[in-house]
Parts: C-alpha cells; sequence; structure tokens
C-alpha cells in the first residue's frame, strides 16, 4: 500500500543524507522525498512517499524515529490529507498549436508560464494521479522536458482551513 | 590558520591569571576531563595535531596503538569491560578511515563509543584536499549519531550530547569530526551541565499493561523459555534476571552476546542457541509455547533465518529499549519496550509462577543427554581441552575476549560465564582482528582482573601489532592462540559444505608467534602437548606482565554441534563424535 510520511527533522546539513541513506540501507522503497521549511524556525518537513505493508511501515517509522535528527514522524495515510505536488512541463507547441494546447491544460487549472518560438512550458498542481492524466494528454504534441518536486502534504486535522 | 600565544599571566606584575580562554583542541581535552574519561586511545596526524599538541601538555593518558583499528578496537573493549563510553582519536583521511572496521563493530554490538577524528580545514573541505576523506558520510549508516564541529563555541555542547547519545538508550559509537581550523579556533569554555536532545529521548520504563499481559501468559505457560541477549548486560539486569527466572521458574538461554548476562553455572541455564548452540537451547526454542526474549534481537544466527521453524508454537514476548527490534525480524504477542533492567524490576513485582515443571525436568534432561563434547587425544591438544582448562584453572574468574572464528564459538561453549562484561566478542559484525587489542582496552578499564585474549593464529595477525602497547604500557594480558594453523572456521564449512575442497585457508607462513612476540619485549610459551600447555599457562599467569601462549592444537577440529545455514533448529549436526 502507498504510505505518505510527513516527517519533522532538524534543519540540519546532511539531515537528507541520513534519511534517505537509512531508506536505501534497510531496503525500503521511496517513491518521492520533498523538503522544506516548516512552521517552526529549525525545523524541516520531509514529505517522504513509499510503498510497503503494514508491518514495512511499522519499520519505516521505528527506524526515522532512530534518527536522532529526526523529532516526529507522521503517517498521513492514516487521516484526511492534502496532497500537491508542482509539475512544470516544456511542450513542443508551434504557433498553430498553441490554442490547442491551452484548451487541453485549462481543465487541468494547470497555467502557461512561458512560450518560446517553437515550445511553451504548462505549470500545474495537483494529486500525482492528475499530473500523470496531464502529462499523458500532452504527449502527443512532444514532451521536451518535465520536472516534478515529488509529493508533499499536510494532514488536514491539523492545519485546518488551509486546502 | 595564525597560531596566538598562549597568554599566561600579563605584563602587569600579577602571578599567573586563569587562563579565560581556550584553542579548540583545549576545549576538547577538557571536555574529555569533564566527562571522566581517563584513558584514550589514538594515533596522529596532521589534521589532528593541535589535539595532539594540547595532549603533550599531559592531563589525559593517551595510548598511542599501532594502528587506528587497534585504537578503537582497544576502546571498545574498554567500553564493553565497563560500560563507559570508550574514546578513540585519529587523523583525517586515511586515519579516519582506518576506523571504519572498529566503528561498524560497536555499532552492530550497541557499544558506547566516542570517535574522535581531525578534518582538513573548513576552507579546504569538499576540494579532495590532502587528507581529506569525507567521513561523516563514510560512516553515516554504522554510527548512532555524527557531527561536524563547524564552529568551535559549539564543541563543549556536541562533546556533551556525544557522550550522552553513546551511552544512554541503546548504546552505540558517535562520531565527531573536527576540521582543524575549528581545533585550531579560540574561545572560553564553559561545559554544559544537561543536554537536551528534542528528537532522542528513549522509553525507559514498560507499559504496566503489557506487564499485566506478561503475567498473565506465564501463569498459563507450559513450556516457556527466556531468551537473553545483550541488552541485559548492557542494561545491568543481570540480578533482576535471575529473580525473574527462580519466581517464574523459566529455564533461561544466553545468545552469544548474553553470554554473562545470566551464570552459566545456574541449573535453569540451558546454554546459547542457533548455529552452534546446545541441543537444549535449540529444541526448548523449537517446543517452547512462551519464548520471552530479553535484550535480544532475533538474528539469523539464532533463528537461522528460519522463522517458520523458530518458535513456532510459542506466544513471544520481547522486552527491548529500541522500539525497531520489535516486531523486525519475529512476530511479537506482547512487545514491551524500555530498558530491560527497569522492565524486570517492575514484571519482578508479584510474578506468578509458571506451571514448568514437568518442562525444566524434560529440558534439564536435554542438557545431561545432549552435552557439547568432543573427542579427546592424548596425543594432539584439542583446542577444546585449551579452553576447558583455562575455564578450570581460573575457576571462570576472568575476563575473556575472543576474536572470531572455531576459537570464539569454543570459547562461549566450554567456558561457563558468572559473570556480565566477563565475555568480551564481536557478535554482530564478526570482526577478525577484534579480540587482541579489545583485551588491551579491557585490561586497562579493569586492572584488577585477570584479562584473557583467546584468538585464532590467523585473526591475532590481524592487529598483533598491538602487542607493542602491552608491551610498553605492561598490559599483563594473557594472549592464548589457539593455533590451528589455517582459517578454521572457513576450512570448517569448506569441508562440510564445499566437498573439502580447501580454498586460501592454509596459514603457511605465519611467523613464530614466540619469536614474535619476544620481538617486542613480551614473554611468550608455546605448548603442543597436554603436559606443555599445563606448563606453560600456568607459569603465563604466573607472569605479572603480558604473556603469550601459542597452543598448537588439532588443525582439523570442527565446532559442534552445527546448524547449516538456512536450516531449521530441528536440523541440528551433533557432530562425528555423537549420534
Ligand atoms: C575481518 C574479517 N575477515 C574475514 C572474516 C571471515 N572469517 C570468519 S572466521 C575466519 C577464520 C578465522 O581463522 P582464525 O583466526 O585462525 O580462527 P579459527 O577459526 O581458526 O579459530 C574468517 C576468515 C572475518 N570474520 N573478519
Amino acid at each position: 500500500m502507498r504510505h505518505v510520511l510527513s516527517v519533522l527533522v532538524n534543519d540540519q546539513p546532511r539531515v537528507l543524507a541520513r534519511v534517505s541513506t537509512l531508506l536505501g540501507r534497510r531496503n525500503f522503497n521511496i517513491e518521492s522525498i520533498s523538503v522544506g521549511e516548516s512552521e517552526e524556525k529549525g525545523l524541516s518537513r520531509m514529505v517522504i512517499v513509499t510503498h510497503g505493508d503494514e508491518r514495512t511501515m511499522e519499520q519505516v517509522q521505528k527506524q526515522l524515529h532512530k534518527l536522532i535528527d529526526v523529532i516526529k514522524v507522521h503517517d498521513l495515510s492514516n487521516h484526511p490529507a492534502v496532497e500537491r505536488e508542482l509539475l512544470l512541463i516544456k511542450v513542443e507547441a508551434g504557433p498553430a498549436a498553441r490554442m490547442e494546447i491551452s484548451g487541453v491544460v485549462e481543465p487541468f487549472r494547470a497555467a502557461v508560464v512561458d512560450v518560446g518560438s517553437q515550445n511553451m512550458m504548462v505549470q500545474a498542481t495537483g494529486e500525482r494521479a492528475k499530473l500523470d492524466a496531464l502529462i499523458e494528454l500532452l504527449r502527443p504534441y512532444g514532451i521536451k522536458e518535465i520536472a516534478r518536486t515529488g509529493v508533499t502534504a499536510l494532514s488536514r486535522s491539523m492545519v485546518q482551513g488551509n486546502s | 590558520m595564525g597560531h596566538t600565544v598562549t597568554m599566561v599571566g600579563s605584563q602587569s606584575g600579577k602571578a599567573e591569571s586563569p587562563k579565560t580562554e581556550y584553542t579548540g583542541s583545549e576545549i576538547l581535552l577538557r571536555c574529555l576531563i569533564e566527562e571522566q574519561v581517563d584513558v584514550v586511545f589514538g594515533y596522529p596526524g596532521g589534521a589532528v595535531l593541535p589535539i595532539y599538541d594540547s595532549l603533550y601538555e599531559g592531563g589525559l593518558r593517551h595510548l598511542l596503538a599501532r594502528h587506528e583499528q587497534g585504537a578503537i578496537h582497544a576502546a571498545d573493549g574498554y567500553a564493553r569491560a565497563t560500560g563507559k563510553p570508550g574514546v578513540v582519536i585519529a587523523t583525517s583521511g586515511p586515519g579516519a578511515t582506518n576506523l571504519v572496521t572498529g566503528i561498524a563493530t560497536a555499532q552492530m554490538d550497541s557499544i558506547p563509543m566516542v570517535c574522535i577524528t581531525g578534518n582538513v580545514s573548513q576552507e579546504l573541505m569538499g576540494t579532495d584536499a590532502f587528507q581529506e576523506a569525507d567521513i561523516m558520510g563514510i560512516t553515516m549508516p554504522i554510527v548512532k549519531h555524527s557531527y561536524l564541529v563547524t564552529d568551535v563555541c559549539d564543541l563543549p555542547r556536541i562533546v556533551k550530547e556525544a557522550f550522552h547519545l553513546a551511552s544512554t538508550g541503546r548504546p552505540g559509537p558517535v562520531l565527531i569530526d573536527i576540521p582543524k581550523d575549528v581545533a585550531n579556533a579560540r574561545d572560553t569554555f564553559h561545559y554544559p551541565k544537561g543536554v537536551s536532545i528534542r528528537g532522542y529521548q528513549p522509553t525507559s520504563s514498560a507499559h504496566p499493561l503489557q506487564l499485566a499481559r506478561l503475567r498473565e501468559v506465564i501463569a498459563e505457560a507450559k513450556r516457556p523459555v527466556i531468551l537473553a541477549g545483550g541488552g541485559v548486560v548492557t542494561a545491568g539486569a543481570e540480578k533482576e534476571l535471575i529473580t525473574f527466572a527462580e519466581q517464574t521458574q523459566i529455564p533461561v538461554i544466553t545468545t552469544l552476546m548474553g553470554l554473562g548476562g545470566f551464570p552459566g553455572q545456574h541449573p535453569l541455564w540451558l546454554g546459547m542457541p542457533g548455529m552452534h548452540g546446545t541441543y537444549a537451547a535449540n529444541h526448548a526454542l523449537l517446543e517452547t509455547d512462551l519464548l520471552i526474549g530479553i535484550g535480544a534481537r532475533f538474528d539469523d544466527r539464532v533463528t537461522m533465518g528460519r522463522l517458520d521453524k523458530f518458535a513456532t508454537k510459542a506466544k513471544i514476548v520481547h522486552m527491548d529499549i529500541d522500539p525497531a527490534e520489535i516486531g523486525k525480524n519475529v512476530n511479537t504477542f506482547i512487545p514491551i519496550v524500555g530498558d530491560v533492567k527497569n522492565v524486570l524490576q517492575a514484571a519482578n513485582v508479584d510474578l506468578p509462577q509458571s506451571d514448568s515443571a514437568a518442562w525444566i525436568e524434560k529440558v534439564t534432561g536435554w542438557r545431561e543427554s545432549y552435552p557439547l563434547c568432543y573427542r579427546d587425544s592424548e596425543d594432539r591438544l584439542k583446542p577444546q581441552w585449551v579452553i576447558r582448562h583455562l575455564y578450570e584453572t581460573t575457576g571462570g574468574d576472568a575476563v575473556v575476549t575472543t576474536d572470531v572464528g572455531q576459537h570464539q564459538m569454543w570459547v562461549a561453549q566450554y567456558f561457563h560465564f558468572a559473570r556480565p562484561r566477563s565475555f568480551i566478542s564481536s557478535g554482530g559484525l564478526g570482526t577478525m582482528g577484534f579480540g587482541f587489542p579489545a583485551a588491551l582496552g579491557a585490561q586497562l578499564a579493569t586492572p584488577e582482573q585477570l584479562v584473557i585474549s583467546v584468538t585464532g593464529d590467523g585473526g591475532f595477525q590481524m592487529t598483533n601489532q598491538e602487542l607493542a602497547v602491552a608491551s610498553l604500557a605492561n598490559i599483563p594480558v594473557k594472549v592464548v592462540i589457539i593455533n590451528n594453523q589455517n582459517l578454521g572456521m572457513v576450512r570448517q564449512w569448506q569441508e562440510v559444505f564445499y566437498h573439502k575442497r580447501y580454498s586460501e585457508v592454509d596459514l603457511s607462513g605465519s611467523p613464530d608467534f614466540v619469536k614474535l612476540t619476544e620481538a617486542y619485549g613480551v614473554k611468550a610459551w608455546r605448548a603442543k602437548t597436554k603436559e606443555e600447555a599445563i606448563t606453560a599457562w600456568a607459569e603465563a599467569l604466573a607472569h605479572p606482565g603480558p604473556a603469550v601462549v601459542d597452543f598448537w592444537v588439532a588443525p582439523d577440529e570442527n565446532v559442534y554441534p552445527m546448524v547449516a545455514p538456512g536450516k531449521g533448529l530441528d536440523e541440528m549436526i551433533m557432530g562425528d563424535e555423537k549420534a
């Protein structure tokens, strides 16, 4: 089963290396890791998307807890949570295709953020599945580059009113 | 980095006013003294020149090993003998990488250590400077925690935290990497009184609900057994364990790391389990209906990785300070997280007895019917006989370190340990070269104790250069070489599993160990027969300084019983001596 872990860590040099070394060494698979500042100075929030059965997930959490720089581990899969990812995608687009592409991305509430002579860049946010779908729709036009941030997430109960 | 002249006193005619500013390296040593470190092991080099310059002042005993691996295993032996963190210092680059085996050894066995490495100055870091190695990165998977000191003002806090982390909770090695510019930088010195580490709060006492459940299952059990591991030794829970076992009437198996955690002379003791375990211990694990693991981690040398055959009829209770151990290898019916001394103390209030009389009769019957045995010989010295002789002549009153291999298993089998911290061995990593330097550290830690280093002729050659330290500091360790002229344990596997295709296990070309030892100014004996062995050992024991006895034993002896890898505990090979 897929799990989204929210891990509060000390904002220390190498903390990402400690976490990823641990996950790698213990043979836990990682779909994505994203790190950024948290609400508290000195702490970062790491969001890890991983797969595993209940027993594996218990181990992942316990092993993460053993790292001194890990303050808190939360499995967001057990709570209502908001998950988002940011996608930037550069698509081949001559003048003729631009209108059509704009039409394709619109229902995704994606935005065209850059236009060149032969291509354009689209920005979209959302859940992973939505972004995957958008990529598939754009594929026929010719995808030149993709950058994705990986999932970040917050539990709904923790941060009320923030969608 | 500009060196400033130390300011002592002043021109104004006042007598020596106390220094108020210190260099990073002086601060480091003051911190070590604050932590009551009485000996450090190490090896100098460019990046630690400032530290060694401060050591020159005196005030802290330093032993110059002959290889950083020797230094770190000595620090480890010191830690295992006392429970206090061992301290080692090495220079950057090769000095630091020479510590890696020792750090991993300590991590695998949860040994408290503070490992101090120098590094190149910060402005050079990342440039592949001379003798630069990313020791933080290299050791990340094998430390409990690590620090790179980037500012001298952090140093006291970091040292304080390092000692705290190393020695509390589940102990382990902590690395402090100190760039040369930090060692040279100056600051005032205040040693913090306490630590506050937000992400570190080991659980120390057991959950009362789980203890209540424990009492229930004990009262119901018919075939209970205790599996006691290194955690009992670490926690100093030996008395509590005896009370627990006696009150509940539950027989006790001790893992390799648990040896000494429960007296090897106790009527409830069944020996060691697993690959070279006793019949009684392994069969008790097969048939038990209640298995209580205490500070043991159910590793594959105990379970043989065959969980389908391990304690399949049992409810498993698991007491451990590390929550991550619970459920890691076996499914647990009752998890009890906490320091096992506290856990047992709490459990020992109001303990029920288990209904184990018939079971005890059965398992002790196994112990009598299937004892450990070997075929003795009058013309060849047998290694098991030598170990037995050590046990009998010392009455078991010794600290024994081992290296890794057959002799290690024979010590575990034939020397019965009465006290915790009297058996010192690299269990988890199985590090050859560990035993002799560890004995030096253990001897320095317990000067009144007889310390014996039982080692193989292979492993001894990995760190025998530390004879120089034994000689110079007159550390009266008695080294027992079980000299079978080959890499015995590997030879055994090749005999049993590889059709006697003996590949690269012949140790021909080894030195004459007596001459080698004497070259260091240490006394040595050789023994090829029982008579020689008895005399040589008696003389070595009587000799007040360090001594080496080279016992030439039968080269083709195997360790039995044995469970082949991948087999269950029910498939023990009892050996050629016994059906
Ligand atoms: C550093 C290291 N290298 C290799 C091994 C693999 N190994 C395990 S036991 C053994 C043989 C040890 O031979 P010896 O020291 O003579 O002891 P014996 O088994 O003969 O008692 C070897 C090579 C090891 N444990 N550690």
